[in-house]
């Protein structure tokens, strides 16, 4: 579903503080699965999403979705791309203050101008499905830790994206939160959906519901 | 109702902004209230000029067609009432009337009266009429005698036979109606002199016409024609507004540059909102929308009220707070209300150098946070 080929990313190009952060990765992605890129802080297993999530282009390389070349893509075509395809899960979730959680979820449809009550019946729904139907009228600031990740699971749902991409997503969370996590993960795969997460928490990537592992150190694969 | 998408696009983004307006209170309150006041203040300026103005004109507009007046050394002085018999063979005059007015400075509260003969219904002998404000300065009834110093130096007494209306108070404020024989006794001017002449002219377009045969047969007379008169207040309006807007260019550039600084800056936060909602699927357009509608739900808000409350400052209130600047250096401020008047083309000028460069001064800075990639979101 997803292919690299010779991937690389480096920031501040030709400046004093290079940083090469993905040095030549190839890689295939099924669809359908979890796939955990593992490495320790600075190993490049952020960036890497963010070149597979269309967040970033990469310096060098071809990123291919589903067969087609997204790696030279205007910005206009990539973000309609990222909107239908992928979901966000950030580590810090990065749900906006001042709005409800139903707003949040809603959130990422607004440009698409989709009516409005389809649109908050979707949201409900995701909610409901995420047990979080009684709180989607609060405001996104007063939520606990797991219930704000799952707000930002609902949102990463709204569009109905083929791949859900989460980075850390058990970093804030205790181990309780973390297996009822892993529950969704389980549920999303039965749904269809591919799963790209990025970890260094062996909870998450020994984890069963995992069905692939990558390993990475400073920007190569391990 | 079929959905519009563009539409309910734009619905999303005002609720975005209104809520992001909202998350910043107190900021974006200071800013409304700094921006709504230099609105009022420029408003204000500019509706009370146009009202007086258009007072001014709708006054002029029964002033005689030429007033002529006879100049010696460069100064006016009493014209005689022979020169009428010569104006009257002028082809296009209609009538010809000499008329008598003259200035009094009353030092008991520093300041100048005009006493005039009226062309028609003048008071009795030893009565006179005087304007409301005058009236109320002096602290004049009816009855009341108003004791001016005459020529030769002695007091000359006049009883107050009624007060002016105040629907004309602009020009009757400092105003004492007296009859022909009293005014030439108080001042000292013999029969067959009058201060000016006034002239009316069948045909308006030939009024110019008239003035250049005037100036040809009593060359040693200043014909002015009433539309030079309405030109030479329309400047002395124009001066004055200009001056107070000299006088407040200080504060509309304190506010260029505080408005500026607060558009322009995005704080971290809104760096990081600006993220998300690309990463989310935001396109750089529509970040841009959203600054767009932020700028002009501002500016627009801001010249709403501004625009309202100079308004109500200036008909309302009779445009209290700079009134005396713009209508004259005169101890007696006549008390009037002004037809309220709107000039179409101001308030478009106004709306739109008030309006438009904010809302740009708001999109600009951010185009360079919207272009950029969110990958920096996934790393904060």
């Amino acid at each position: 579903m997803i292919e690299l080929v010779d991937v690389r990313k480096a920031f501040n190009q030709g400046q004093h503080n290079e940083l090469w952060a993905v040095r030549g990765v190839t890689l295939n992605l099924e669809a359908n699965c979890a796939t955990v890129l593992r490495g320790p802080s600075g190993s490049g297993k952020t960036t890497l999403m963010t070149l597979i999530g269309c967040l970033a282009r990469p310096t060098s390389g071809r990123v291919r979705l589903q067969g087609r070349d997204v790696s030279g893509m205007t910005e206009r075509f990539l973000t309609g791309l990222r909107r239908q395809t992928f979901g966000f899960v950030f580590q810090q979730f990065n749900l906006v203050r001042g709005l409800t959680v139903e707003e949040n979820v809603m959130l990422p449809a607004y440009p698409l101008g989709v009516p409005r009550p389809e649109l908050r019946r979707r949201a409900r729904s995701l909610l409901e499905s995420l047990d979080l139907g009684p709180h989607a009228q609060a405001r996104a600031e007063w939520l606990s830790g797991g219930q704000a990740q799952r707000a930002a699971i609902a949102r990463a749902l709204v569009n109905d994206p083929a791949v859900i991409l989460a980075d850390e997503p058990t970093a804030n969370l205790d181990t309780e939160l973390s297996h009822r996590f892993l529950d969704i993960v389980r549920d999303l795969k039965r749904t269809g959906k591919t799963l790209i997460m990025t970890s260094h928490d062996p909870l998450l990537y020994q984890a069963p519901e995992v069905d692939r592992v990558i390993g990475l150190r400073d920007g190569h694969l391990d | 109702m079929p959905n519009n998408p563009w539409l309910q696009r734009q619905r999303y983004l005002v609720d975005f902004t209104i809520g992001a307006l909202a998350r910043r209170k107190g900021r974006n309150l200071a800013l409304l209230a700094v921006y709504a006041l230099i609105v009022f203040v420029l408003a204000s300026v500019l509706l009370f000029s146009q009202a007086l103005r258009h007072e001014a004109a709708m006054l002029l507009s029964s002033a005689p067609e030429v007033t002529v007046q006879r100049m010696v050394a460069g100064r006016h002085d009493l014209v005689p009432a022979a020169y009428l018999d010569q104006l009257a063979k002028i082809r296009g005059v209609a009538d010809g009337r000499g008329r008598l007015w003259g200035y009094y400075y009353d030092p008991a509260v520093a300041a100048n009266y005009t006493l005039l003969v009226p062309m028609s219904d003048p008071p009795p002998p030893g009565k006179v009429r005087v304007g409301a404000t005058l009236a109320r300065t002096r602290g004049l009834g009816v009855g009341d005698v108003l004791s001016l110093r005459s020529h030769e130096g002695h007091p000359f007494p006049f009883t107050v036979d009624g007060t002016l209306s105040s629907e004309s108070a602009l020009l009757t404020a400092d105003l004492v109606l007296v009859c022909e024989e009293d005014f030439r006794a108080f001042f000292g001017i013999p029969a067959g002199l009058y201060t000016d002449l006034i002239l009316t002219v069948r045909n308006p377009r030939e009024v110019t016409k008239v003035a250049e045969k005037v100036l040809r047969i009593l060359p040693d007379t200043r014909p002015i024609v009433r539309d030079d008169i309405l030109r030479t207040y329309a400047a002395l309006f124009d001066w004055r507004e200009g001056m107070v807007m000299v006088l407040l260019s200080g504060a509309i550039l304190a506010f260029i540059i505080f408005a500026w600084d607060k558009a322009s800056g995005l704080s971290a936060e809104e760096r990081r909102e600006i993220g998300v909602l690309k990463a989310i699927g935001w396109e750089t357009s529509d970040v841009m929308a959203l600054k767009l509608w932020e700028g002009l739900l501002v500016s627009v808000f801001a010249f709403l009220i501004g625009y309202l409350a100079a308004y109500l400052h200036v008909f309302g209130f009779g445009a209290s707070l700079f009134g005396p600047v713009l209508k004259g250096w005169s101890v007696l401020y006549p008390q009037f209300e002004l037809t309220p008047r709107i000039d179409g083309f101001q308030i478009f000028t106004l709306f739109f150098l008030s309006v438009f460069p904010y809302a740009l001064a708001t999109v600009v800075p951010v185009w360079r946070a919207a272009i950029a990639d969110p990958d920096a979101v996934m790393r904060q």
